[in-house]
């Protein structure tokens, strides 16, 4: 089997000559978070008819017809979506997580919000 | 709160299997750990688009090139979720990007290696992304909430490419002669660099044991290596191809494949940067990074311009 020749393309995808790029030095500007940086987008997909917006990721974008395209393009190759919300992050307000216990406790001892608290007689059936 | 109590709640959150999310505190090296790793994992699948995109124009058929667009188009989606994950943590994303260019950050140094023939696109495929995907399936469950959601994003995309590699090897593997003697001569040049792909061996591995007390990982180098071994020996029957290891062979005793040992010293040589390809894929990056600086710009100033006529009028 090894007696065939195999044809390797050596353009394109060409190993290094002279192997080792360790002296390979960044000609790109140095990163700044300056004006010049797109701002981050929150994405929100429904993926069917019927059901709320969700989480999906978030991206870059200069403005928010590129952030929708961007995110159909990233986030709904697969038909994951029929409907997208797009919210640029610094409008997100959120609840602080070191509040989250003092925040959250008033509902801990209320279980008879919950219907299962109320017992009753069997032939009531379904209710 | 003192910071030992801070870190202790912090622990007893992990140990009861709770996500962090991202304004919680946690310890400083979690925070600086999980940046590296999830921008390097960025890094990989955008340098990965590199040997593969290269391949796009000689594609066998339309069929293959469809799915090599794809395919290409999935990792740089995959690298855009994770350096979003990233992010999470306080680094932008173009301090990572201006990292990866300098040749400061790393990432996966399997790319460094050329792709000469199209049955490369297959091995890569089943042996590259399979490898990735143990680790991957993995991370599904990492203990930092943005990562573990990239993570299950990208496994439900990561199968096909998989799937699609192993089967375009396939039908190498029924073609001509030729076809036959390039299969398997692409399954000898990245079968050890895939078992390199899961990093030096618990022994010497500096970050496993923290990494796994908090739950980034969840099982170690060597672990997932071996099952990769033990998925691929089982795999390659039906190819009817060879691994080119002499010391393959199943161990009926610990019910998993024994394997030789892998080429330690080449490992690290190409983790510093003298692999066949490092600079190419560098230089690659820095060109796109650069020649693209415009768009970036023009999109800004586009956008500028909207915002602006729509407050004037």
């Amino acid at each position: 089997m090894n007696t065939y020749f195999i044809k390797k393309f050596l353009y394109g995808d060409i190993p290094e000559v002279t192997a080792g790029a360790s002296d390979v030095k960044n000609t790109a500007a140095p990163a700044t978070e300056s004006k010049d940086t797109w701002p981050l987008w929150e994405v929100f997909i429904r993926s069917k008819q019927g059901l709320d917006h969700k989480h999906a990721g978030s991206l870059h974008a200069a403005d928010a017809t590129m952030a929708i395209e961007n995110a159909r393009d990233v986030y709904t190759r697969r038909q994951e979506g029929v409907s997208l919300w797009v919210v640029e992050s610094k409008y997100i307000h959120a609840s602080n997580p070191d509040d989250a216990e003092s925040f959250y406790t008033p509902a801990e001892d209320k279980v008879y919000r919950h219907p299962t608290f109320y017992d009753l007689p069997d032939e009531v059936k379904h209710m | 709160m003192p910071i030992e109590d801070l870190e202790k709640a912090f622990q007893n959150k992990i140990d009861n299997e709770i996500k962090i999310e991202p304004r919680d505190w946690m310890p400083e090296a979690y925070r600086k750990t999980n940046t590296r790793q999830i921008s390097q994992h960025a890094h990989s699948e955008v340098v990965g688009m590199l040997p593969e995109s290269n391949w796009i124009s000689r594609a066998p058929s339309l069929k293959r090139k469809a799915i090599l667009i794809a395919k290409v188009q999935d990792e740089g989606g995959h690298g855009l979720y994770l350096y979003a994950a990233a992010e999470t943590l306080g680094t932008g994303r173009e301090q990572m990007i201006d990292d990866l260019n300098s040749g400061k950050a790393k990432y996966s140094s399997i790319f460094n290696y050329p792709t000469l023939t199209w049955a490369d696109m297959g091995a890569v495929g089943w042996l590259v992304d399979g490898a990735a995907i143990l680790n991957q399936v993995m991370l599904c469950r990492t203990s930092y909430g943005p990562y573990a959601r990239a993570m299950v994003r990208i496994c439900k995309e990561e199968s096909f490419h998989q799937r699609q590699g192993f089967e375009s090897l396939l039908v190498l593997s029924k073609g001509t002669d030729e076809q036959k003697a390039m299969c398997q001569d692409a399954i000898n040049r990245w079968w050890w660099p895939s078992l390199m792909m899961f990093g030096p061996k618990d022994s010497e591995s500096t970050n496993s044991d923290q990494s796994m007390k908090w739950k980034i990982k969840r099982k170690t180098n060597d672990e997932l290596r071996q099952n990769f071994v033990d998925m691929i020996a089982e795999q390659i029957k039906l190819l009817g191809m060879k691994l080119p290891d002499p010391d393959l062979k199943w161990n009926e005793e610990k019910k998993h494949y024994d394997y030789g040992e892998i080429n330690w010293e080449e490992f690290w040589s190409v983790v510093k940067g003298n692999g066949p390809c490092n600079r190419q894929r560098l230089d690659a990056r820095n060109k796109a990074h650069n020649e693209g600086a415009w768009v970036r710009e023009a999109a800004i100033a586009y956008a500028e311009k909207k915002k602006n006529k729509q407050t004037a009028a």
